[in-house]
């Protein structure tokens, strides 16, 4: 697949701090890529650089295989994650005034706009003031403000903040249908379960440091434990017995004669292995493979990281 | 190019459209001239007409206290407590008690009964009457002839006259306060359109919506946009204002100018019997008070007429504009660096204090127009607006207004430049509080 975005080698230094630190993250077409990490790890500051709010200290941004430039600016959407409007403005001017910054023509503005209003239900929003309406009714305004231009490559940052559930599920089959449509979307979060749901790739970025990248299934792969989860009927002791140096259990739960043991095979036991041991001694009810979350995986990167830096960072704060 | 004409209409219509704005657009004329016209009403000459019943012990007043128009005099021989005890059924209006010294001599002693409060102008007519006559009774009772003091109290008349560096004469006397108001009004109309930036710049950042903007402008164009909308307002809120003006002038000058050329009449006609009669013989005229404030009134008026408005006009657009985007693109910056208008406290003093020194330059002109302070404040491009337009009514060398200008406009390129620095890091900043130090690294940022 054909990457939209290529970011090589960045390096953002402000006056106190680094930024970013020698960051490379190549972003596919028509997909959705995670941008994750800590507060204050980075992400801001590369979405600038990619809008073009800021400009690297080093290294080089290529948009479709072209140095980044101001004419790209129109073939990006960005929804920042501090995002406001113009309290006193009336809704619709003010959607009309933001597009026509992002270079359409009024004509074509108004009549984009009119569908998105239609299809989000808020007709009768139009001639509305900003401070009129309600928190989530804004961010919807935003969100349409943001794509209304057709951009092929979108960036959210914490989209999802201050949606309620329904909302937040339609703005989620909007981003995935726009990727169907052919966009790119890069996406910005701490909400890692909207993560497995709608990410394709991501990068973990954390002090200023790029720590993992890749696609969001082989990651999860490569973070296995060789954990499963084994519910089964017989005795425990048994069982105990049957998997003897093979496997070490982690964690168990009982229910008269019901147990769910979750065990990390050990001496390159593999899991077949593991099931001809036990089935004699017990009748296995499921048998599942434990896959780490992107939550597990971020909270253990990250720290790893931490731990790793810690002594330096003491050194240069 | 053409983003920018959309930062600009918006800036102009969500300004328009204000309530704030509409009413202080067209309050400001109204309150203006309205006291201007309270001013005007206030000084000019009561109408009512007063019936006095004089009551002179002494004698002296009957033959020499005149009525004028306005007032009517009725000498009568009653009693101080008759005409007392009688007042409030006669018709009079005042009655005058002239007493008698003990002794049996004049002294200036007298005593004003009244129903209704007369005017401060009755009240100065037969106070300055009655002093005269008591003075010329005093000179002759003396053997001296009025006409001696009269003749040597005559004041003497300086014209002031400036030659300019063409060898023209140009009156100079008159036009001071007119110089200093148009200083004033330049402060005055830079700080005023300065802050609306700022406060645009400032309700952007706070809104969050600035970063929304600056993903499809650059910031440096969001600032620009920004300045010339306001400054567009800006000349439509002066246009309507001064449109506004003229009219209410018109209006009321229409009720006013029949007394205002009634009294330039009677001027004239004084003036030319002064002249016929010679300043000896005309001292009568010449030397009431009347006559003098008339004259110093004409006076001014005469010379504000030899002003070059179209000139004055001309510079006093240039130097706006130079001076309010100096100052606009400066106030840009400190409303990107602060997150309310609290914070602003400290990055406000240099705005201010700089002004608040052009201001007091103005006022040092009207004493000192010449001195090196204030020939050195008009070409300081941050006093050179208020300054300049202190004293271009009054006549200024060419090349020094044409150098101030240089150095004003260069300076505002300069100020753009630096603002647009700051407020490209600035409207990103939240949360910290900003000092200079920060502002200062700012500059430095890819």
């Amino acid at each position: 697949m054909a990457a939209i975005l290529q970011i090589n080698n960045v390096t953002k230094r402000y006056s106190t701090h680094t930024a970013l630190n020698d960051v490379s993250i190549s972003v596919n077409e028509q997909a959705v890529f995670g941008l994750l990490g800590p507060n204050g790890a980075g992400k801001t500051s590369l979405i600038r650089i990619i809008n073009q709010i800021t400009g690297p200290d080093k290294g080089e941004i290529l948009f479709k295989n072209e140095k980044l430039n101001l004419k790209h600016i129109e073939q990006i959407g960005y929804l920042p994650e501090e995002r406001g409007l113009y309290k006193k403005m009336p809704v619709g001017e003010q959607a009309l005034y933001l597009a026509r910054l992002k270079g359409l023509s009024k004509a074509e503005a108004k009549k984009r706009l009119i569908y998105w209003f239609e299809k989000f239900d808020m007709q009768n929003w139009w001639k509305k003031r900003v401070d009129e309406l309600s928190k989530g009714m804004q961010q919807k305004v935003q969100f349409i403000v943001t794509v209304l231009h057709e951009p092929e490559l979108l960036i959210l940052d914490e989209p999802f903040s201050g949606f309620d559930p329904i909302n937040a599920q339609l703005i989620k089959n909007e981003i995935l249908e726009l990727r169907k449509k052919g966009a790119t979307v890069i996406f910005s979060t701490h909400n890692m379960g909207s993560v497995e749901e709608l990410c394709d790739n991501i990068a973990l970025i954390n002090k200023s440091i790029k720590i993992l990248d890749g696609s969001v299934k082989d990651i999860r792969k490569t973070f296995r434990t060789n954990t499963y989860k084994i519910v089964f009927k017989g005795n425990i002791l048994g069982f105990t017995n049957a998997l003897w140096t093979g496997a070490e259990i982690i964690e168990k739960q009982s229910d008269e004669d019901i147990h769910t043991i979750t065990v990390k095979l050990l001496n390159g036991v593999n899991s077949t292995q593991m099931l001809q041991a036990v089935l004699p001694v017990c009748q296995i009810i499921s048998f599942s493979e434990i896959i780490p979350s992107m939550n597990d995986i971020f909270i253990r990167k990250v720290s790893e990281g931490n731990e790793a830096l810690g002594t330096k960072s003491n050194y240069t704060e | 190019m053409s983003k920018i004409g959309l930062i600009i209409g918006r800036e102009i219509k969500s300004k328009l459209t204000n309530k704030t704005f509409i009413i202080m657009t067209f309050l400001t004329p109204l309150i203006f001239i309205g006291g201007l016209a309270l001013i005007f009403w206030t000084s000019m000459p009561e109408k009512i007409e007063q019936k006095v019943e004089v009551i002179d012990q002494t004698g002296l007043f009957a033959s020499t206290l005149k009525g004028n128009e306005y007032v009517s005099l009725t000498f009568s021989n009653e009693s101080i407590e008759t005409a007392q005890d009688n007042f409030q059924k006669s018709d009079f209006t005042t009655i005058l008690f002239i007493f008698k010294g003990s002794d049996g001599n004049i002294i200036p002693k007298a005593r004003l009964l009244y129903k209704k409060s007369p005017g401060l102008a009755f009240k100065t007519y037969i106070r300055t009457e009655l002093e005269r006559i008591y003075y010329e009774y005093k000179l002759k009772a003396n053997n001296i002839d009025p006409n001696i003091i009269i003749n040597a109290r005559q004041g003497l008349v300086i014209d002031m006259e400036k030659v300019n560096e063409n060898g023209e004469i140009k009156n100079a006397e008159g036009v001071q306060l007119f110089s200093f108001a148009m200083g004033l009004i330049m402060m005055l109309f830079i700080l005023m359109y300065g802050m609306m930036v700022f406060r645009s710049v400032m309700e952007e950042k706070t809104n969050r919506i600035v970063e929304v903007i600056v993903s499809s402008v650059r910031p440096f164009e969001l600032m620009i946009g920004k300045i010339i909308g306001v400054a567009i307002v800006g000349v439509i809120q002066f246009t309507i204002t001064t449109i506004i003006t003229a009219v209410l002038s018109m209006v009321l000058s229409g009720i006013f100018l029949k007394d205002i050329s009634a009294m330039k009449t009677k001027f004239d006609n004084q003036n030319a019997v002064v002249s016929k009669l010679g300043i000896n013989a005309g001292a009568h005229l010449s030397n009431t008070e009347e006559f003098k404030d008339n004259q110093k009134m004409f006076e001014t008026l005469d010379q504000l007429q030899k002003i070059n408005f179209v000139e004055v006009g001309v510079y006093f657009i240039l130097f706006f504009i130079g001076g309010y985007l100096f100052y606009s693109s400066l106030l840009a910056a400190i409303g990107s660096a602060v997150d309310s208008e609290a914070d602003s406290q400290q990055f406000m003093m240099p705005i201010i204090l700089p002004l608040m020194i052009g201001y007091f330059l103005a006022i040092k002109i009207m004493v000192s127009p010449e001195s090196n302070a204030v020939i050195i404040g008009s070409f300081i491009p941050f006093t050179s607006p208020i300054v300049m337009m202190a004293r271009i009514p009054q006549g200024v060398p060419a090349w020094q207004v044409l150098s101030s200008l240089v150095i004003l406009y260069i300076s505002f390129i300069f100020t753009t430049w630096l603002a647009g620095k700051i407020y490209r890091t600035g409207i990103l900043m939240y949360g910290k509080k900003t000092s200079w130090r920060e502002i200062g690294k700012w500059l430095f940022y890819k």
